[in-house]
Parts: structure tokens; C-alpha cells; sequence
């Protein structure tokens, strides 16, 4: 029962940063692969908005989202659009954009070590215990949850019921199509590319509130999302989430009966088996 | 062999002797820096042989390597030197062919994700195996120098190049060259496409276990971390890219240059050699596709275009 809970907790927050990233992937069409340093340094902004001026890191989603969204819109416009424009194919523009993101995760590795350091950081915000069916849960852990559910229900609701998500869902299946229907797809890929970030820098500042960062530990949470990602398909929300509960799980349970190192090798072990049984995806189709 | 093909060769075989006279004349930093230079032309360019026609992006070089160290680590005492990296070119030839079994049928995608965490779950495993049996890092004594140490692997460069130098010439590279093209094509004109790619991607592996094998001697303490550095792939990527994976050349000429200048920024600032990192992977993709080789290819084209109007 733990293990359950904490992993379903775990699970939460890894679903909110792998939607971020399946936005970006399924609709935008970009493989972000800074997409774990983005997460940090939201972390960072809600690190420093705790400990320098005193504001709850909840208080600071509010500011982190919007930032996180104009930086990552101007990412698009600036680095990835022009990119996007001289592809020949699909295959051409995900070997350019692995490369670019690749750089982009470097160099902010680079400039986050340099401003803030190479050391660990962490802050103790609700740290107190609170009892759930007999055992005890860091209370920062069910915010964190409670709070990427919220965020994580809205943007479907989003996507599902309004014209601008019909938009983006247009775009996902079909860029060539939804230009036919009179979408502006540089636009909308700009958008959701934007509110990708936004969410996954939400996400870093969730995981701040529990988890230790540092400037170089992206990496490891981009290779997470990728599998969430992948395991739930690309484009499928409800896919996502399930993947992210598993592998909250998953973890949970290697770390607790097994090594808690190994909680990569564990979620490697799953992403092998999605790609030996079933590549597309847990609720994908079978490609014809 | 024609006598243009002939031509081609000799000033390969001259660079390679003029290459083996280094350690005779260098000064021990220079020398360190040659072996260096000597173990990233191994990797660059067996990589390259796999990546620049099938234009899978391999972040795999890092396991295949710590895989080799470890070889080296727990075999010396027992057995003699010389077998140490033939055994751990076939456990990298085993590893690659199974991950590329797995991998490659998929797109790229799921290749370069799968090879970006392969090191890490590699070592992940190693250090828990290391863990259950009590045991740390190991220390490789040996005698060997690294006069040696530079000799082996400019053999194996040699090899490396001559096993570029015959796939291209051979039924495989064609069959690639199609893939990398246009793999449908390469389907409907009954190419395995997925055989093809595996038996390739085994190249990549075998080297850069054997390259471990051969530089343990020189980490003198091996431990998983330092052993599965996941930053060598990086490393190696960048090097072929820049230099340019369309000639068999080309990650040469990426090699030199970059040792170098990293070389200089960690001596200068070495908190900044990973912005260094991101920085050069932005100026490959937006002002050298192609590295060098695909400079150079513009500038002939150019300089025929001027002479001929």
C-alpha cells in the first residue's frame, strides 16, 4: 500500500512533465531534449522565490508559468521554426532538432552551473508528515499531486472542449490537413511547443518542493518523460498519465525492495518491454 | 585494386607511418594528447560509419566502452593482454546487435533515446551487481605504457578505417546508402533493411568496447562512474559531426580541433566545458550541417563555378 501510494503520488507530478513534452512532441513536432533542464530551472525559480523572498513555491507557479512560456515560445520562434522551415522530411527535421535541443540542454546545463553552482539544492516547504491509510506522506508530496492533477485535468479539459485545443489536436494528427482547414500551423506549433515548456517548468517547480535538484540532473528526468512519453503513445493524454503511474510505481517499488539504485535500470526495463510488445504505444493503434 | 585506387591509399599508409613515429619524438603531454586524439578517431569514426548513412543517432559509445574497461579490469591478471580486446570487442558486438535488434526496426527516435540511457542502466547495474557482492572499483596495474597504449589504438584505427574502407565498397554500404536515403525505397527493392542496420551498428560496438579494453591501463583506478561516463557519447558525437560523417575522413578532421579546444577550455575554465558542448552542437546545426566535409564540398563547388565562367 506504500509503495502504491508513493508511486501514484511520484507517478502524478512525471505525468504532468511528460504531458508538457508529448505537447511538444505530438503536436509541435519538436523531440525536446532539453526538456529536463527546463524543468530544472523551474525548480531553480521556485527555489529562489522560496528561499530569497519568502514566497510559497504554489504562489509561484503563477509566475513561473507565464515566463516559462514566453522563454519557450521565443525558443521556437528563434531556434526551432527556422529548422522546422528547412526540413526536407520528418526524419531530417527530428536529426536537426535532436542535435539543436541537444546543444540547447548543454549550454543550459553550462549557464545554470555557473549562476547557481554545481551543488545541490532543496528546501523545506510543508514538510511535515500526514497519515494516509496508516502510513505517513510528506505533505509537500499530496500538494505537489494535488496540484498537477488540477493542472493536468484543466489542459484536457482544454484540449478536449475549446476551439483553441481542437486546433492543436488538428495539428497532432495532420500538419498538412490542419493547413487545409485553415489553421495557421506556425502559430499553433509555436503555441503548444510554448505551453509544453510552461508545463514542464511547472512540473520542475512541483518536483522542487520534494526532490533534490541540481544543475545537471535533466537529463535523467528528460529520459524519464521520453519513456512516460513513449509508453503511453505519442499524442495521447490519457496514455501519458497511465504510463506516468506505472512508472511512479514502478520506481517506487524497485527503489523500496530491490536498490534504489536502480530506479533508472527499472524504468528501462519497462520502456524495453513497451518497444518489444508494443512500440505504438499502451492504448495505440497497430500502424497500417 | 586499380592504380587510381592504389593512388588514394599511399597517402593513407604514409599518414599512418608518420602516425606511428609520434611517440618516439613527443613530449609526455603531447604524447598523452596523441593517444587522445588516436582514441576518439577510433570512436568518431566507427561511429560515424554507422550514423552517417543510416543517420541514426547513436548515444550508445559510452556503455561499449565502460563495457570494455571492465573487461580489462576483471581479466588482466588472468589472462594476456593482447586477448582482452578481442573479448571485449565481441561482448560490444553482442551488446550492440542486441540492442539494435530492439531498437532499430523502430525510427530514430526510440534509437537515440534508447541509447542515451543504455550507459546509465548499464551502470546502474554494474555498480548494484558491485554492491550485492561487496566488491568497489578496481585498480588495473599493468606494465604497459602509454607508448603502447597510443600504438594499439592507431592499429585499431587502422582497422576501423579499412572496415570503412571495405563496406563502402561492398554490397552492405550500397545497401545502406539506399537506406539512408530513402528506406522505403530500400524496402521495395528487397534490402533487410533492419539486418542491414544491425550488422552495421555492431561496428560502432566492437570498437568502442576494444578502445576500452586498450585505455583501462590508463585509468589505472576503474570504477562504474568514471567507466560509464555518459559524456564520451556526447563527445564522440560531436567530434564526427563536426568533421563531417559523408567522407571517411571527416570525423579526422572534426578530432583534432576539438581535442584541442577542449583541451584548452578545461585547462582555462573548467566549469564551462559543457556550454562549450551545447554551443558547438548549435553551430553544427545551424552553420556547418554537415561538418567540414560539407565545407569543403561547398567550397569546391565553388571554386569549379569560378573557374568555369
Amino acid at each position: 500500500m506504500f509503495i502504491l501510494i508513493t508511486g501514484l503520488l511520484l507517478g502524478g507530478t512525471y505525468a504532468l512533465i511528460a504531458l508538457g513534452l508529448n505537447l511538444q512532441y505530438g503536436v509541435a513536432r519538436i523531440m525536446n531534449l532539453a526538456n529536463g533542464e527546463l524543468l530544472v530551472a523551474g525548480g531553480f525559480a521556485a527555489f529562489w522565490a522560496y528561499t530569497a523572498a519568502q514566497v510559497s513555491p504554489v504562489a509561484a507557479l503563477v509566475l513561473v508559468a507565464p515566463i516559462a512560456f514566453a522563454v519557450n515560445w521565443l525558443i521556437y520562434r528563434i531556434m526551432l521554426q527556422p529548422l522546422v522551415s528547412r526540413a526536407k522530411s520528418r526524419g531530417a527535421l527530428e536529426v536537426d532538432s535532436i542535435l539543436a535541443t541537444f546543444g540547447m540542454s548543454f549550454a543550459l546545463v553550462g549557464i545554470m552551473t555557473a549562476v547557481f553552482g554545481g551543488g545541490y539544492f532543496n528546501y523545506a516547504y510543508l514538510s511535515q508528515p500526514i497519515d494516509i491509510f496508516g502510513s505517513s506522506y510528506g505533505q509537500n508530496r499530496l500538494v505537489a499531486f494535488v496540484l498537477a492533477a488540477i493542472i493536468g485535468l484543466g489542459l484536457w479539459l482544454w484540449l478536449s472542449y475549446t476551439r483553441a485545443g481542437l486546433r492543436l489536436r488538428a495539428l497532432a494528427v495532420n500538419p498538412n490537413s490542419a493547413r487545409l482547414v485553415g489553421i495557421d500551423t506556425r502559430a499553433a506549433s509555436a503555441q503548444a511547443f510554448a505551453l509544453g515548456g510552461a508545463i514542464t517548468a511547472v512540473g520542475g517547480a512541483l518536483i522542487s518542493m520534494f526532490f533534490t535538484l541540481d544543475a545537471s540532473v535533466g537529463v535523467l528526468f528528460t529520459m524519464k518523460a521520453l519513456i512516460i512519453v513513449i509508453m503511453g503513445g505519442v499524442g495521447d493524454i490519457r496514455g501519458t498519465i497511465v504510463a506516468a503511474m506505472i512508472l511512479g510505481i514502478c520506481e517506487t517499488a524497485v527503489a523500496r525492495l530491490i536498490d534504489p539504485g536502480l530506479t533508472l535500470a527499472a524504468a528501462y526495463v519497462l520502456f524495453l518491454g513497451i518497444l518489444l510488445f508494443r512500440p505504438q504505444g499502451l492504448f495505440g493503434k497497430k500502424p497500417t | 585494386m586499380s592504380a587510381q585506387e592504389i593512388g588514394k591509399v599511399i597517402p593513407w599508409a604514409l599518414a599512418l607511418v608518420v602516425a606511428a613515429f609520434v611517440p618516439l619524438m613527443a613530449s609526455p603531454y603531447w604524447l598523452s594528447m596523441a593517444t587522445t586524439m588516436a582514441m576518439f578517431v577510433v570512436l568518431a569514426t566507427s561511429w560515424a560509419l554507422f550514423s552517417g548513412p543510416t543517420h541514426y543517432i547513436s548515444l550508445a559509445t559510452a556503455a561499449f566502452f565502460g563495457v570494455g574497461t571492465f573487461v580489462t579490469g576483471l581479466g588482466f591478471q588472468t589472462l594476456p593482454f593482447w586477448m582482452l580486446p578481442l573479448i571485449a570487442a565481441a561482448l560490444g558486438g553482442i551488446l550492440a546487435a542486441l540492442v539494435g535488434m530492439v531498437t532499430l526496426r523502430l525510427s530514430g527516435v526510440y534509437f537515440v533515446i534508447f541509447t542515451l540511457g543504455l550507459a546509465e542502466l548499464v551502470r546502474q547495474v554494474v555498480t548494484w551487481v558491485q554492491n550485492q557482492t561487496g566488491q568497489r572499483g578496481m585498480y588495473v596495474l599493468t606494465s604497459i605504457t602509454e607508448k603502447d597504449i597510443y600504438w594499439m589504438l592507431l592499429g585499431l584505427a587502422a582497422l576501423v578505417y579499412l572496415a570503412g574502407w571495405l563496406i563502402g565498397r561492398s554490397k552492405l554500404g550500397f545497401a545502406l546508402r539506399i537506406i539512408g536515403n530513402d528506406e522505403t525505397v530500400a524496402r521495395h527493392v528487397g534490402i533487410d533493411t533492419a539486418m542491414a542496420k544491425v550488422a552495421l551498428f555492431t561496428i560502432p560496438g566492437m570498437a568502442a568496447a576494444a578502445v576500452g579494453a586498450i585505455l583501462a591501463p590508463r585509468y589505472i583506478y576503474i570504477e562504474p562512474s568514471t567507466a560509464f561516463a555518459p559524456l564520451l557519447s556526447f563527445q564522440v558525437v560531436i567530434m564526427a559531426l563536426l568533421g563531417g560523417t559523408g567522407r571517411l575522413w571527416g570525423p579526422l578532421a572534426g578530432v583534432i580541433p576539438f581535442t584541442l579546444l577542449w583541451e584548452f577550455i578545461t585547462r582555462q575554465a573548467p566549469n564551462q566545458t559543457l556550454l562549450l558542448l551545447g554551443i558547438v552542437f548549435l553551430l553544427i546545426v545551424y552553420v556547418l550541417p554537415g561538418g567540414f566535409v560539407g565545407l569543403w564540398g561547398r567550397i569546391r563547388r565553388r571554386l569549379h563555378q569560378g573557374g568555369g565562367a
